[in-house]
């Protein structure tokens, strides 16, 4: 069995991980176009060589991020989401119509 | 001829057929270049030659003739979709198979053996019920059948009430299929090339340049082809040769893996697959029972067998045939499936005005081979989609109008 060492919980089996996508920088939520969303939900560089992507520890429902080589499945490293998302980002309401387009 | 065959038996000399152009040099210029030389590619090539009159096309694969995932696929056929796009596509493509070792005179082994899904739970019954409807609606065989016909259809599947997961319905289609998947990419392959297309092995495309929002040529390990337009044609590697021509794709590459036992008399006749359970099954005409399932739990562009998949398919196969227990197994391998977020594949214009994409096969790609050789060879030729493969256009996705055919697979992925 593989084992993921979990940022928060330390090395588990790798059974008690799922997979949760590739990380991608969150588009400017005030601006964005609708384009610019769907290239953020639906497309991937699904690189083959090193990527940065999101695990979730299902036990403790923890997501991390982690730098894993999609050639050979070495896990490069893991580190809390914290040292991407280091900025408080407030939503203001949208409230007109144009607002939201 | 029992002559003919005696003279060769006695010829001191066996002249094989030659199915293949002979290795030659690169030209210097091709109206088309298809990157992949599997069963999508060479199908390609073979309609253009024979029915668009386009010959002075190439196929350039860095590997050899239907290496990839031509060869690594559990050749299923069937149309049993649930989108009124996806079964209508699915549809041409099964009708397609059927005439298929006419077509370019090369015996593909086709068998109609008929494909049965189960149901374990509620849920997947309404969703069965939902998949005939739409099929009947479209004229593809697909009926809702009770515990007692699936009885009948397969008489050795275990039909336990107290079972782990007791089957509760199936749907049956009759229209299921399987077929040789080499024969079907030499098949193309031999008639392309009789027409005059070159075909070009162990010839990797490393670079596409683009020049004006157009594809000017490829440069390969050996040398750089001017081309009038591009097709992709590469299941397994859809991001990374379209990464060459600057295109981002909606895809993730995960490895799906299946495995072989060793032959036995012929016990099962149709295709059984379960996707509450994961799993796949069927026997060939060699009599091996191939066992296939649920992808990797993460994406990876490599074609390892795992102990944990191995594990997890045999638990699930014995769950439904446990006669399988004293089995050996032959031989477990792996394909890398490009799976998109609806589970249709990405077929048609791209951004590069003369590159064509056939990518997203995921793991539904054997079975439309046909269909794809006639409507990307229609595109090609006249650069107009045709209505069968519009709404598969890489554009769907940022108009949010996806193809959601998730709920039709054989083993959930």
């Amino acid at each position: 069995m593989k084992i993921l060492t979990c940022p928060l919980n330390g090395p588990r089996n790798m059974s008690e991980f799922t997979y949760g996508g590739e990380y991608h920088p969150t588009p400017d939520h005030a601006d964005a176009s609708a384009r610019e969303w769907a290239e953020h939900v639906f497309f991937h560089h699904n690189t083959a060589g090193v990527v940065t992507e999101w695990w979730c520890h299902n036990a403790s429902s923890y997501w991390f991020l982690a730098e894993r080589n999609t050639l050979t499945d070495e896990v490069l490293r893991t580190f809390d989401c914290d040292q991407v998302y280091n900025q408080r980002i407030d939503f203001p309401a949208v409230t007109t119509p144009e607002a939201r387009k | 001829m029992p002559f003919g065959l005696l003279k060769y038996g006695l010829s001191s000399e066996y002249p094989a057929q030659q199915h293949f152009s002979p290795p030659g040099d690169l030209k210097k210029h091709y109206d088309v270049v298809i990157i992949g030389a599997g069963g999508h590619g060479t199908g390609i090539a073979y309609h253009l030659a024979k029915y668009h009159g386009i010959t002075n096309v190439a196929i350039l694969e860095k590997s050899y003739l239907g290496g990839g995932n031509t060869a690594r696929n559990t050749a299923v056929i069937r149309s049993n979709y649930l989108t009124e796009e996806g079964v209508r596509f699915y549809r041409e493509s099964v009708k397609l198979w059927q005439n298929l070792s006419n077509e370019f005179d090369y015996n593909v082994m086709l068998e109609n053996r008929g494909q049965l899904t189960l149901a374990h739970s509620d849920a997947a019954v309404r969703s069965f019920r939902w998949r005939a409807e739409v099929n009947k609606h479209m004229g593809v065989r697909s009926e809702l059948v009770d515990r007692q016909q699936i009885a009948e259809l397969v008489p050795n599947l275990r039909m336990a009430e107290d079972a782990r997961f007791p089957i509760m319905a199936g749907l049956w289609h009759a229209d299921g299929a399987t077929a040789r998947h080499d024969a079907v990419v030499w098949g193309y392959a031999r008639g392309a090339c009789q027409r005059g297309v070159e075909l070009h092995q162990l010839t990797e495309v490393q670079d596409v340049e683009i020049t004006a929002g157009r594809v000017s040529a490829v440069r390969t390990n050996r040398g750089r082809v001017g081309c009038g337009a591009v097709v992709q044609a590469v299941a397994g590697a859809s991001s990374v040769v379209a990464n060459m021509a600057g295109i981002k794709l909606p895809i993730h590459s995960y490895p799906l893996q299946a495995m072989v036992t060793q032959p036995y008399k012929p016990l099962l006749t149709p295709h059984v697959s379960s996707p509450h359970v994961h799993v796949y099954v069927h026997q060939t005409s060699r009599g091996e029972f191939v066992i296939g399932g649920g992808s990797d739990p993460s994406p990876l562009y490599n074609t390892r067998a795992t102990l944990e998949q191995r594990e997890s398919l045999s638990a699930a196969a014995l769950e439904l045939f446990p006669f399988l227990a004293q089995a050996r197994l032959l031989r477990q391998w792996a394909g890398t499936t490009d799976m998109t977020p609806d589970y249709s594949p990405i077929m048609g214009l791209s951004p590069v005005e003369n590159y064509y994409l056939d990518a997203g096969w995921g793991t539904w790609g054997f079975k439309a081979t046909p269909i794809c050789g006639v409507s990307m060879a229609e595109l090609v030729a006249t650069q107009k989609v045709p209505d069968i493969i519009a709404p598969f256009a890489l554009e769907r996705f940022y108009r949010f109008e996806q193809i959601n055919e998730a709920g039709a697979t054989a083993a959930s992925h």
